[in-house]
């Protein structure tokens, strides 16, 4: 389990981190969503000890990162960055890494074979393509055999193939009971992964909860109506308070309104409906829309935020 | 995909004990076995040492009747220092850039991350980090420098001889390995200060050979004492059979010196290492 309990973090006069409070659950993939610059690599960092937060906390199933023992056999890490000396190969790469937890080579050789490296695996990394450099971060993120994985935009780089490998293996990794907590800027990607959904903008929490609450509760729901008499049906259905946008040739698309509710007041009105279609946003819509709305309210507090003193 | 989980027992030791420091030493040493550039500098600092050893008491032979009454004076007074420092004195250079790289590397490559992330601590992996690439140009040091007196001795041998065996001739040739050891530690701490390989050995290079001409530019005694404390210059006295005439410092005070140098470094390495996000 990971908990983030009021982590706030400052590069210079820029926060990139405020004020941020998450748990993440063992069991299921959860996903950490948020634009470029939205501080999930930050935050990732937080939490595995790299940078030190200038306020708040993180913890590791209770324990701070550099408090454990034998991290790599607690929590693997893949990082956005690559963390990879190029000259060296990448069986030495794992092996020097395995050595410092006590582990043995035979580990370094399954991990290997594992994320399939083996006919790489005696060159040197710096020749490594992206993909290959992604699948030798996972190879070192499975070394210790965590419960916990931490893995910053996995599927960067990969083939499609190799997608699909890697969103098999977080969802095996998660059926394990293990900690799966994953970001991406790949909305539709965490869609089909994730179970449950932390979102982030401007370094601050947008939402915390199941992919499918996520997408209804923010995406805005429209609904499709079709009838011969659209312009005197807009009027109506606005007078109720409902969002309506003209799409051509009789065709109407409402928002505000539940589908019913349209219903009863085209019956009330007597109008002719031709069409009454629900249409359910999808995680992309979603995520556009609770974004714009961090970045509407970052741009606003930013002078407030650069002003404050400590 | 059972392969995910390890099918061998899993780590060796429990989760909760704390991994020994001869792990540490094991991975650091994989680490430097295992880029290419490292084994290319340790050849190179035999063959420059080695060769320039050869080629300076050599000159220094057949040119004995033209040199002036002072360099006679100098090879007679120190043929040991005459012939380590002739070897030493190009090859340290490689010392000087495998220290920085092997500290600096880690960061321009990004290996920094993954190497705090199975030591989180951090000051451990230094520490180990140090001791392995202390010890290595220690004994590499050692075995060259005895090569090079070896080599050197017989060449001199018609115009002054010396063998191991006369008064701090042995402590002068153990001495050269100590320098170039200590030497790998203090370009090592600046690596680590600077974190950035090129600049980082631009700095060392002007501690060693840009800072010595620059300080004897300064007046009188006091020039004279900050030239004797500069960090090379106390240090390679060390690799000197006796303490010359104008030499402030004894072999070892000046070895002491380096030491002090290179341990402030180290610590100030450590601070950094442990206060900065990496």
């Amino acid at each position: 389990m990971i908990e983030a309990k009021n982590l706030t973090k400052r590069y210079g006069d820029k926060l990139a981190v405020q004020d941020l409070s998450f748990t993440v659950e063992p069991g299921k993939v959860t996903g950490f969503l948020g634009p470029n610059g939205a501080g999930k690599s930050t935050t990732m960092r937080l939490l595995l000890g790299l940078d030190r937060p200038d306020g708040g906390d993180a913890t590791i199933d209770g324990r701070h990162y550099r408090d454990l023992p034998r991290p790599l056999s607690v929590v693997g890490a893949l990082l956005e960055a690559r963390a990879v000396h190029t000259g060296r190969s990448a069986y030495n790469h794992l092996l020097c890494l395995a050595q410092t937890q006590g582990i043995g080579a035979e580990r370094v050789q399954e991990v290997i074979d594992l994320v399939g490296l083996r006919e790489v695996a005696r060159k040197r990394a710096g020749g490594f393509s992206l993909g290959m450099g992604q699948r030798l971060g996972i190879a070192a993120a499975l070394l210790g055999d965590p419960s916990v994985l931490i893995l910053d935009e996995p599927v960067n780089g990969l083939d499609p193939e190799g997608i699909l490998w890697i969103r098999n293996l977080m969802k095996y990794l998660a059926g394990e009971g293990r900690t799966v907590f994953v970001s991406s800027h790949l909305m539709n990607e965490m869609a089909v992964t994730a179970e449950h959904l932390i979102v982030i903008g401007r370094g601050r929490l947008i939402a915390d909860c199941s992919t499918e609450e996520f997408i209804e509760r923010s995406a805005e729901q429209q609904v499709v109506v079709r009838s011969p008499d659209v312009e005197r049906l807009a009027t109506v259905l606005g007078e109720e308070g409902g969002k309506t946008t003209l799409d051509g040739d009789g065709v109407l698309l409402v928002s505000n309104l539940e589908a019913p509710r349209i219903g009863e007041l085209a019956a009330a009105g007597g109008f002719v409906l031709h069409e009454l279609t629900p249409r359910r946003g999808s995680l992309e819509e979603a995520f556009m829309e609770l974004t714009r709305d961090s970045v509407e309210y970052g741009t606003a507090s930013t002078p407030n935020a650069e002003g404050d003193p400590r | 995909m059972t392969t995910v989980t390890s099918t061998t027992a899993g780590p060796a030791v429990p989760a909760d004990h704390r991994p020994g420091f001869h792990h540490l030493l094991l991975s650091e040493w994989t680490k430097i076995r295992s880029v290419r550039s490292t084994v290319w500098s340790l050849i190179l600092l035999v063959v420059i040492d080695l060769g320039f050893t050869a080629l300076f008491v050599g000159i220094m032979v057949s040119q004995w009747d033209k040199a002036s009454p002072a360099d006679h004076a100098n090879a007679v007074a120190d043929p040991t220092n005459a012939i380590l420092g002739s070897g030493f004195f190009l090859s340290q250079l490689t010392v000087c850039v495998l220290g920085v790289m092997v500290m600096a590397s880690e960061y321009s490559t990004g290996m920094i991350r993954a190497s705090l992330l199975a030591v989180p601590r951090r000051l451990p992996m230094l520490v180990a980090k140090a001791t392995v690439f202390g010890l290595l140009i220690l004994v590499l040091g050692t075995v060259v420098s005895f090569a090079s007196f070896f080599i050197g001795a017989p060449m001199l041998h018609s115009k002054v001889a010396v063998s191991l065996g006369d008064p701090g001739v042995l402590r002068a040739v153990i001495g050269g390995g100590l320098y170039l050891a200590v030497l790998g530690l203090f370009a090592m701490a600046l690596g680590g200060i600077i974190r950035h390989t090129a600049a980082g050995i631009t700095a060392v290079i002007g501690f060693v050979l840009v800072l010595e001409p620059l300080v004897q530019l300064l007046p009188g005694s006091f020039g004279k004492h900050v030239h004797a404390y500069l960090p090379s210059e106390a240090g390679h006295l060390i690799a000197q059979a006796h303490q010359a005439k104008d030499d402030l410092l004894t072999p070892w005070q000046g070895f002491g010196v380096f030491c002090v140098w290179t341990a402030v470094l180290l610590v100030i390495a450590a601070i950094v290492l442990k206060r900065r996000d990496a």
